[in-house]
């Protein structure tokens, strides 16, 4: 039941969808109607995709050097040619393999910092919200303080200290995206306990185990799921920002972020070096921003969309 | 709105299995309950600056298989009342019995142990059912919280209880927002019955549904009552519902009682002015009738129970108050046999009537 | 003589989950001066109705399909139709012509706006005063609707008003710019019994002394008896049942209307037993209506009742009922 419009008194009945075969149809036909979300489900599923089996979707090895080649401009333009749909960089590496390989580094560092950020956060979150009082007052003050940070400086100033590895910016993101987490997880917390089933759970002698596990943390899964969603993009972007500066995951590594640092030194001569990484990291975000917008609408039972 | 026939009372006792189980047992006793909201200053260093007095003690009893009506305007504190009684909320004082046991003494444990005898059933049909639980979890929940049911009995339980509320256990996959207001308040209900309770706060139940589904809830609960012998403490604001489905009714304002007695003595003698300004201003479905009664408009609005008047709550609005009203609170007395009111100018011989 | 007519109205939402048929043809005039009941349970469309009247929905997903709803000026000598108007002609008759009181006045008011200024500037518009006389006519209007201490009130915000005081704001907007007909959307549901005494007593006043033609939509059915000439019973998204009041009460003749009587609890007599409940649920919108939408809770309901939809036909004066019955 829900209501179509506000102040009309309008409801309407969803069909029942019991049975999984009758959900994925419905939510099939939800994501029919809404094509953006459609659209950042197709374009991360292609990044997924392309990670997954970049051995057997790039044409050459990302790491292999070949400087008679160096520098082909793309298929397109006069000199280029099919060899090198992309071109190939300074040192004649071909830019569509290592574009293919860099969507490894960066869905692992948005992946595993997320999982991090999100389990730690949703836990703190979750006493925080739940215990309240000076707990909450504590965790809040520092979660506060965190977040008062200037965020890329913190970053980059451990970053530097630590030295250039995958696990380590994994680990930076994980931990620094934590008090995100907390604050989400806090306020949605506050906003179930308060809930008339909470109270009922209350008064059929639930326990606080029950209330969190049962009650609570089913209801936390669609809002965490979509902020894990932009948390994702955001991380993919910082990725490519420290490498960038060149303090990500070694030069070797084929990542996003090195190819628009190497890409940066002849952006005016061969501006396609630093171009369609930088394009890969614009169509990664826009996907995943596409997708958590989709399940912000999708993800809460009592809220479908209405419109057409 | 003058009473009519038919003793509910009377009526229920028929109904009960052999008779033997008396009507007159007192089964909540209720004892000078206060339920006050700390007004609370301030970010680190909380100070109180002052209380919301919600319940500002009351006192009645319920007997076995009765329903009392508790009727008041919003923030009169009725659904504070029932959650305290119940210890949803700790009361800040006074005593609560369920038979013999009291309640406000207890500690965590054992009230859980008494869970199972009183349950309450909420207004709001669809906030009180968690959203990602099937109908079937919902309902089995008490059951397995509880620890005595097997698991074959629980099944065996939920397609009882679907269909003691009038659903059926084809329902039991479905999820509430795939019901109607009405068939949510029968979820709620089938849950709330799981563990067999003597006891219910129905806290509004029927406020928020159509009028052809209220008659239908109305008389679910009255035929549950009659084939479980229930006994309800039955919140609402609507005047006409309470009066149908209540042995006595209790008027609340403003956190305290102001007139408790029987059904058809309290719609037919009303003694607080409250009560009479009450029924005076409940619309009546009669056309003929509404064009000819005279009402008794009060003026302004309920006052915040944050700073309730002194003497009587109900002074500033009550069209008879003399001076006394505005100085000392009215004692809670029982002006004629089994009718109570708190009012100075209320008596048996009907002083206090405004109409 | 009749200030409104409205003709075969039919409004459809087009959703994901499908066309919800929520007006299946809504037909019925307004007398000048008279207050109409609607009554119907929510989803029944009365809201609907009158939002479509005035072009208060969302569009998409809603769209009004066909009707029309004549709206006569002048003693009857000119009628517009409120649903071909173009926007600025919409504004003029919107809040001008035809005053609108909402059942929820907080998020109807805007909160960051004082409430004088919010009644002035409609005066401004639709009457084209001057902000010193707008200012003027609103703290008389305050007055007017029974809010003490108007002048300072004047200055004040709609959350520093009660409940009661709120939907009285509500009205001086709906009646600031002198309207012909004003159409009240459960204005007294969210209120206080006592309070909802003295805010029907207020607009019954307001009607009486400005001439005023009322559409008041209620789900409750004592309101109504106590203040409506006429009563429209809408069901399904059509009115299956147009009376005067009495009558309305005394010989119910649709099944809905009769079930809808029985439902409530005391009237005289029956207060013992049990309350005569309509059974089922209302229809689902989502299915286009082809025959009486009644007749799955009807239990008068025969063949012919399933295969056509019955028209909505006069069987006494001024008594019409849309049964086959």
């Amino acid at each position: 039941m829900m209501e179509i419009a506000k102040g009309t008194g309008l409801r309407i009945d969803r069909a029942p969808n019991t049975g999984i075969r009758a959900k994925a149809a419905y939510v099939c036909k939800l994501l029919w109607r809404d094509k953006t979300g459609l659209a950042g489900l197709i374009i991360v599923l292609i990044v997924i995709t392309a990670a997954v089996f970049a051995p057997f979707l790039s044409p050459y090895d990302p790491l292999q050097q070949d400087l008679r080649s160096a520098k082909t401009p793309p298929a397109w333009t006069e000199e280029g040619d099919m060899d090198h749909p992309l071109g190939t960089d300074n040192l004649g590496r071909d830019i569509l393999s290592r574009i293919i390989y860099g969507t490894r580094v960066s869905l692992t560092v948005g992946f595993f910092g997320v999982l991090i950020a999100c389990s730690i956060g949703m836990v703190i979150g979750l006493i925080s919200g739940y215990v309240g009082g000076l707990t909450d007052n504590i965790v809040m003050g520092l979660v506060n303080m965190i977040l008062a940070l200037p965020y890329l400086v913190f970053v980059v100033f451990i970053a530097a200290i630590l030295g250039r590895s995958l696990l380590i910016v994994i680990l930076i993101f994980g931990f620094t995206d934590i008090p995100i987490f907390v604050r989400i997880t806090r306020g949605e917390v506050l906003r179930i306990r308060e809930s008339g089933y909470i109270e009922a759970a209350r008064s059929i002698g639930a326990g606080n185990g029950r209330i969190i596990f049962r009650h609570i943390l089913p209801n936390l899964i669609g809002p965490l799921i979509t902020i894990a969603t932009f948390e994702m993009s955001a991380m993919i972007f910082y990725e490519a920002g420290l490498g960038f500066l060149g303090l990500s995951v070694p030069p070797s590594v084929p990542s996003w972020g090195n190819m628009l640092s190497t890409g940066r030194q002849y952006l005016t001569i061969y501006p396609w070096i630093a171009t369609y990484p930088g394009l890969a990291i614009v169509f990664t975000g826009l996907g995943m921003n596409l997708l958590g917008d989709w399940f912000r609408d999708v993800l809460d039972p009592r809220l479908r969309r209405i419109k057409r | 709105m003058t009473g009519k026939t038919g003793d509910l009372n009377k009526m229920f006792n028929n109904h009960q299995p052999n008779g033997s189980e008396n009507a007159g047992d007192v089964m909540i006793r209720v004892e000078n309950l206060k339920k006050y909201f700390p007004i609370v200053q301030g970010v680190v260093w909380r100070r109180r600056v002052g209380a919301v007095k919600a319940v500002d003690g009351i006192s009645f009893n319920i007997n076995k298989g009765e329903t009392l009506g508790v009727v008041g305007e919003s923030g009169c504190g009725k659904s504070t009342a029932g959650r305290a009684i119940l210890q949803l909320q700790r009361p800040s004082s006074g005593r609560v019995y369920i038979d013999d046991t009291e309640l406000t003494t207890l500690n965590k444990a054992s009230l859980r142990r008494l869970r199972p005898r009183m349950q309450m059933i909420f207004q709001d049909s669809y906030d009180s059912l968690n959203p990602r639980q099937s109908v079937g979890q919902i309902i089995a929940e008490p059951m397995v919280i509880n620890g005595t049911y097997t698991r074959s009995r629980i099944y065996d339980r939920i397609a009882e209880l679907l269909e003691l509320v009038g659903l059926s256990i084809d329902h039991a996959g479905r999820f509430p927002h795939e019901f109607s207001g009405g068939q949510r308040q029968r979820i709620n209900i089938a849950r709330a019955l799981a563990l067999e309770p003597d006891f219910i706060v129905c806290d509004e139940p029927i406020s928020a549904l159509d009028i052809s589904i209220q008659a239908q809830v109305v008389n679910l609960f009255q035929d549950l009552q009659r084939d479980l012998n229930l006994t309800y403490l039955f919140i609402a604001h609507d005047l006409s519902m309470v009066q149908h489905i209540s042995n006595r009714v209790a008027v609340m304002y403003l956190g305290k009682i102001m007139e408790l007695a029987g059904r058809d003595d309290l719609f037919a003698n009303p003694a607080h002015p409250y009560t009479q300004s009450l029924i005076s201003s409940a619309p009546f479905p009669d056309p003929a009738l509404e064009r000819k009664r005279k009402r008794i408009t009060l003026s302004g609005e309920v006052p915040s129970p944050a700073n309730p008047p002194a003497g009587c709550v109900f002074h500033t609005r009550c069209p008879v108050a003399e001076k006394i009203c505005a100085v000392e609170i009215p004692a809670y007395r029982e002006i004629m046999k089994s009718h109570f009111a708190a009012c100075h100018l209320a008596d048996d011989q009907g002083a206090g009537k405004i109409l | 003589m009749p200030i409104l007519e409205v003709k075969n109205l039919v409004t459809r939402f087009y959703t994901i989950e499908g066309v919800v048929h929520a007006l299946n043809g809504v037909s019925f005039d307004l007398e000048e001066g008279e207050i109409l009941g609607i009554v119907g349970e929510s989803g029944s469309g009365k809201s609907v109705a009158m939002m479509s009247l005035l072009n208060l929905l969302p569009m998409p997903p809603a769209r009004i399909e066909r009707g029309k709803a004549l709206f006569y000026e002048n003693g009857g000598q000119d009628s517009v139709d409120l649903l071909t108007l173009t926007k600025a002609e919409r504004r003029r008759v919107r809040g001008g012509k035809i005053g609108y009181i909402f059942q929820d006045a907080l998020s109807a008011l805007n909160p960051v706006m004082t409430v004088g200024r919010q009644i002035g500037e409609s005066l401004m518009e639709h009457l084209g005063l001057s902000g010193e006389d707008a200012k003027h006519r609103a703290v008389e209007l305050l007055e007017h609707v029974g809010i003490p201490g108007a002048e300072k009130r004047y200055y004040n915000y709609p959350h520093q008003f009660s409940g009661g005081m709120r939907q009285r704001v509500m009205i001086a907007i709906a009646i600031a710019c002198d309207p012909k007909i004003v159409i009240a959307d459960e204005p007294t549901t969210a209120l206080d019994v006592t309070v909802q005494a003295q805010i029907v007593e207020l607009i019954k006043r307001l009607q009486e002394e400005l001439r005023l033609a009322v559409i008041w939509i209620t789900h409750d059915l004592g309101v109504v008896a106590g203040i409506a000439d006429r009563v429209l019973v809408m069901y399904a998204g059509y009115p299956v049942e147009i009376s005067l009041v009495d009558d309305l009460y005394n010989n119910p003749v649709h099944p809905y209307t009769k079930g809808l009587l029985g439902a409530l609890p005391g009237i005289g007599g029956k207060r013992a037993g049990r309350l005569e409940s309509i059974e089922g649920a209302p229809p689902d919108l989502l299915a286009k209506p082809k025959h009486c939408q009644f007749v799955w809770r009807c239990p008068y309901a025969f063949d012919r009742c399933r295969n056509e939809m019955p028209e909505l036909v006069e069987i006494a004066p001024k008594h019409y009922t849309k049964c086959f019955l």
